[in-house]
C-alpha cells in the first residue's frame, strides 16, 4: 500500500488562515506540488500580493517576496533579471491583478517577462469584505454593488486572459477553473505547464483560476462552487488562449 | 485494502468533500468541536472507501491522506 495522497513538501507545515471552503488553499496546493513535481522548489522564488493571501510567504516552501498591492509583476520582473536561473512567480487576486495592478500587469506581458502569473479570480475583493471588482459579474450583488453591477454605471467585467492574449510577448495564457475533481486535475496541468514555460525560457505565461469566496458571495463552499459552475463560466469561459506550441506552427 | 486519514484539528468543516466522495462515505462529526471550533470531516464506514482520492483533491486545508 502507497501513500496515493499526502501533503505535499511545497507548503511548509502549517495550517492556512483562509475561510472554511476557500479555493486559495487548493489552488496552494496545486502550485506547491508543481514545484515539487518539477524538482525546482529550491530554485524557485514567488512574489505575494495584497489581498486574502497576502501572507502565503508563511506557506509556500519556497522563497518568497511582498509586493505591494498591484505591484507583483513589477517586483517579479526585477527579482527574473537579477536571477534568471530562478523560476518566479506570482500569486494574485482579481482585485490586485485586474484593479491596481492593471498596468503592472500588461506591460510584464507586453515586455515578455519570463515569470509565471497564478491569477486567482474570485470576482470580489474577498480581503476587504466583498466590495465589486473589476470581475464583478453584471447582475452580481456586492457590498458595494447592492442592486447588482449595473454596467450602464458600473462598467464591464474585464476578461483578463482574453486581454493579455492580445499580447505578443504572453505566449502561454489559460483559464481554469477549481470547482470540481476534474477541473483541478486540469487546473494542475496548467499550472504545471506554467513553470514549464518559463524553464524554457519562451515568455511570459498566466493562468486564471476561477476561484470561489464563501464568505464574501454569502453562500456555502458547494454553493459557490456551483456558482462558478453556472455564472462565472458563463463570463469567463475555460481554455487555452495562448499555446506555445500553437505559435510554433503558425 | 485502501486506508484514509483525516487530521481532523485542521478541518474547517467546509463540507466539500462530503459531496464529492463518489460514495457518499464523508460527515461531519456533529458531536464534536475541533480546536479551531469545527466541526470535522470523517468516514463512517472506511471499509467501503476505494482510496480514490477525490476528496483529498477537493479539500482546501490538506486534511486527508489517503493509502491505496
Ligand atoms: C495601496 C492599497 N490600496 C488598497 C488596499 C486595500 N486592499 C487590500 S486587499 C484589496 C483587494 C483584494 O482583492 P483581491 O486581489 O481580489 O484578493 P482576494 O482577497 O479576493 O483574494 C484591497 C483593495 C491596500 N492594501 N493597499
Ligand atoms: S474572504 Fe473570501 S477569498 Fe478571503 S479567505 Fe475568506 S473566502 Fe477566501
Ligand atoms: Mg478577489
Amino acid at each position: 500500500m502507497k501513500a496515493v495522497f499526502k501533503r505535499t513538501d511545497g507548503l511548509l507545515n502549517v495550517p492556512m488562515h483562509y475561510c472554511p471552503g476557500c479555493t486559495h488553499g487548493i489552488l496552494h496546493r496545486l502550485i506547491a506540488e508543481a514545484m515539487c513535481e518539477l524538482d525546482i522548489l529550491h530554485r524557485t522564488i514567488g512574489v505575494s500580493s495584497v489581498g486574502c493571501t497576502y501572507n502565503n510567504y508563511e506557506y509556500f516552501a519556497c522563497d518568497m517576496v511582498q509586493a505591494a498591492h498591484g505591484r507583483a509583476p513589477a517586483v517579479a520582473t526585477g527579482v527574473k533579471r537579477v536571477h534568471p536561473s530562478k523560476s518566479v512567480f506570482t500569486y494574485q487576486g482579481d482585485g490586485d491583478l485586474a484593479a491596481i495592478g492593471t498596468a503592472e500587469i500588461i506591460h510584464a506581458a507586453a515586455r515578455g517577462e519570463k515569470i509565471s502569473v497564478f491569477f486567482a479570480n474570485n470576482a470580489i475583493y474577498g480581503m476587504t469584505s466583498g466590495q465589486m471588482a473589476p470581475t464583478t459579474l453584471i447582475g452580481q450583488v456586492t457590498a458595494t454593488s447592492p442592486f447588482g453591477r449595473d454596467p450602464d454605471t458600473q462598467g464591464h467585467p474585464i476578461n483578463v486572459s482574453e486581454m493579455i492574449a492580445t499580447l505578443p510577448g504572453a505566449v502561454y495564457v489559460e483559464r481554469v477553473s477549481l470547482h470540481d475533481y476534474r477541473h483541478i486535475v486540469q487546473a494542475q496541468k496548467a499550472i504545471r505547464k506554467a513553470f514549464q514555460v518559463q524553464e524554457a525560457g519562451l515568455g511570459f505565461s498566466l493562468v486564471e483560476v476561477l476561484s470561489t469566496c464563501p464568505t464574501n458571495w454569502g453562500m456555502d463552499p458547494k454553493s459557490s462552487m456551483d456558482w462558478v459552475a453556472e455564472a462565472m463560466i458563463r463570463q469567463y469561459p475555460l481554455g487555452l488562449f495562448r499555446d506555445p506550441k500553437l505559435e510554433e506552427r503558425k | 485494502m485502501p486506508r484514509i486519514e483525516f487530521n481532523q484539528d485542521l478541518c474547517k468543516g467546509c463540507g466539500l468533500c462530503l459531496s464529492a466522495c463518489p460514495q457518499r462515505l464523508i460527515q461531519l462529526r456533529k458531536n464534536r468541536l475541533n480546536d479551531k471550533g469545527f466541526h470535522p470531516a470523517y468516514v463512517e464506514q472506511a471499509d467501503r472507501c476505494a482510496g480514490c482520492g477525490v476528496c483529498a483533491t477537493i479539500c482546501p486545508d490538506l486534511v486527508i491522506k489517503v493509502w491505496r
